[in-house]
């Protein structure tokens, strides 16, 4: 089918607009943090900065235990999406592959688990917590981190489960495996991509989480860099260039895992090995 | 991420692990009496872990919730360790508010609103996405990625930026473009204007999720049924109502439910652009609980708006968890 010139046009036309339109935002953020302050407030703005400083992230660095901030948000993180993925897997295999009474009941109670109304019941969160002597502690925040992620954690990965063909298993069975030895060798591969894909949710989550740990953790020495972010906002508001670099600095990691990870797991979608 | 849609993700050959573990046995299906009764208990170890966790984690600070809703909860009380039971006043006190039922308006609206433009425009990128070449298709879909991986905070305080009543770029752009009375306009000064910023916000940073995973679904469709379809004489409309919307439904309602709980229960966007402002006229019901409760401290009236809250997303949801329960029926 031959497509005309208009045909083949507008569709790389419209990709254009739109990849502009999407990457601008963030495009503004990176140019605003490194321009120096009088190109930020130019009567008509500078789009491509000519000259560049490293002033703005100096001043955003500066603040006090900021990477005692980093190193926490990265524990928290990382624990969190870990644990939340081991104990989504064992769930998730048995909702894919297996058949028991209440299964249903189950997938339910994951879906309606996702409702949870997190930043309102932080003030019960913080009344148990309390009660259990473990304010100002990483612990409760990694714990709950990966709860938040949990369900759609399970729900997703039960999607991945069941889409590796189930005569791979049983070949693999039939082979000599066991079943847990089938899932280890034969699924566990298979899933790579599914892992990484679901992980990017739990890690944007847990970077991102701010209402919790803004009631449980007074001790700078145990708060995490939203913290900081906002209330680097408060302290610097008319700065732009501070504060588009403190930004900047938040984002990064998780734009960089994101597009490293994101390609596998398309990639792992689409280019299927065992295409049915 | 795909969600229940059958995407064949199978990179990489199953690589073969030399290292032994040691496997307790899980039991297959039949075998003998005692593995297969070990394999009937199998489905429930596997869940005991999730179960224990949203169980403790989740169920706990809920009923705790619950508990404080019924109580008379100030700062006094929450220092002093005091239970102060008040029966029903917390709801009552906020049902006959007419606040309440404004809020629960404005949050269906806002839903509705801001969950349509995504699936529709996110759908409509998804088919682009299919239909382009190679190049331009990664090219868009970096654009995606980068803004759905923007970490909410930083987005809300970039578009705080972009729409600055002072050299934020949007009223620059206005203003040249001939709109003059927009050259130092304050969006963050009326309900209407604030919330479009928001809508603009949560529609860009949720649309790649839609897109991306709709495009991976569509690659999973077999071309056979498309080669069917022209057989019989279909157009391009056709072929699509016939053979790309029915294999992409049970996507579509799985994405809508989804987007319907993250925007309405959209936190950080709202309450970080202008703390549900200007006077408290963008207050979503996940906001006014938490301004009522956190912020005036009344944290048993928090605590029942917010039980509250979730009784409205049950309603709003329950025509999907419903088909849900049906579809898994028919399955087993």
């Amino acid at each position: 089918m031959k497509r005309s010139v208009f045909g083949r046009v507008w569709p790389n036309a419209t990709a254009g607009v739109l990849f502009a339109g999407f990457v601008f935002p963030v495009y503004w953020m990176f140019a605003t943090a490194f321009k120096p302050t009088g190109d930020i407030i130019a009567e008509s703005p500078v789009w491509f900065p000519a000259d560049v400083t490293a002033g703005h992230f100096a001043k955003a660095v500066d603040a006090d235990h900021f990477w005692t901030l980093v190193l926490n948000s990265v524990t928290v993180t990382v624990s969190a999406v870990l644990l939340s993925l081991v104990i989504a897997l064992f769930a998730a295999f048995a909702l894919a592959r297996m058949r028991f009474r209440g299964r249903r009941g189950f997938i339910v109670t994951f879906m309606l688990a996702q409702m949870a109304p997190w930043e309102v019941m932080v003030i019960a969160i913080y009344m148990l917590v309390r009660d259990n002597d473990l304010l100002d502690s990483l612990v409760p925040l990694t714990v709950f981190y990966a709860i938040m992620v949990l369900p759609l954690t399970i729900l997703t990965l039960r999607g991945y489960v069941a889409a590796v063909p189930k005569e791979l298993e049983e070949s693999a069975m039939v082979d000599g495996c066991t079943r847990t030895q089938a899932f280890v060798r034969v699924i566990f591969p298979l899933l790579a991509p599914g892992l990484m894909a679901t992980s990017l949710f739990g890690f944007i989550t847990a970077w991102n989480e701010f209402p919790l740990v803004l009631i449980l953790n007074k001790d700078i020495e145990k708060q995490t860099l939203p913290l900081w972010l906002s209330q680097f906002q408060t302290a610097f508001g008319d700065d732009w260039g501070a504060t588009m670099a403190a930004s900047s600095l938040f984002a990064l990691p998780i734009l960089v895992l994101f597009i490293f990870l994101q390609r596998k797991a398309v990639s792992g979608l689409t280019d299927g090995a065992v295409k049915g | 991420m795909s969600v229940q849609t059958e995407g064949t993700d199978t990179a990489g050959e199953p690589a073969v692990h030399k290292a032994r573990l040691p496997a307790p046995p899980a039991g297959g299906d039949g075998g003998s009496a005692p593995s297969a009764r070990r394999g009937a208990a199998a489905p429930y170890l596997l869940l005991l872990p999730a179960l224990l966790a949203t169980l403790i984690l989740l169920g706990w600070p809920l009923v705790k919730n619950g508990m404080l809703s019924f109580q008379n909860l100030n700062p006094r009380q929450l220092i002093q360790h005091l239970t102060e039971w008040n029966g029903g006043d917390n709801y009552r006190e906020v049902l006959t508010g007419s606040d309440f039922w404004h809020v629960v308006e404005r949050s269906v609206v806002f839903t509705a609103v801001n969950v349509v433009l995504i699936m529709l425009l996110g759908t409509l990128i998804g088919l682009l996405l299919a239909r382009l070449g190679k190049r331009m298709r990664l090219l868009l879909m970096l654009g995606l990625v980068l803004a759905w991986a923007m970490p909410v905070i930083a987005a809300t305080t970039v578009y705080q930026w972009l729409f600055a009543q002072r050299f934020g770029v949007v009223n620059w752009v206005l203003d040249r473009l001939g709109w003059h009375s927009m050259a130092d306009y304050n969006w963050f000064g009326s309900q209407l204007s604030t919330f479009s910023v928001i809508t603009l916000l949560i529609v860009w940073q949720s649309i790649p999720f839609v897109a991306i995973n709709l495009y991976a679904a569509t690659t999973t469709i077999p071309r056979e049924l498309y080669e069917a379809a022209s057989l019989d004489g279909a157009g391009a409309w056709k072929s699509f109502t016939s053979v790309t919307l029915p294999f992409l439904r049970p996507f579509l309602y799985a994405t809508t439910f989804l987007e319907v709980i993250w925007v309405f229960k959209a936190f950080p966007q709202i309450f970080a652009i202008n703390e549900g402002g200007p006077d408290h006229l963008t207050e979503t019901l996940p906001i006014y609980a938490f301004v009522e409760g956190v912020g005036n401290q009344h944290f048993g009236v928090g605590a029942a708006i917010s039980f509250l809250t979730v009784l409205v997303l049950l309603v709003i949801t329950s025509y999907y968890l419903r088909m849900v329960l049906k579809q898994e029926e028919d399955e087993l």
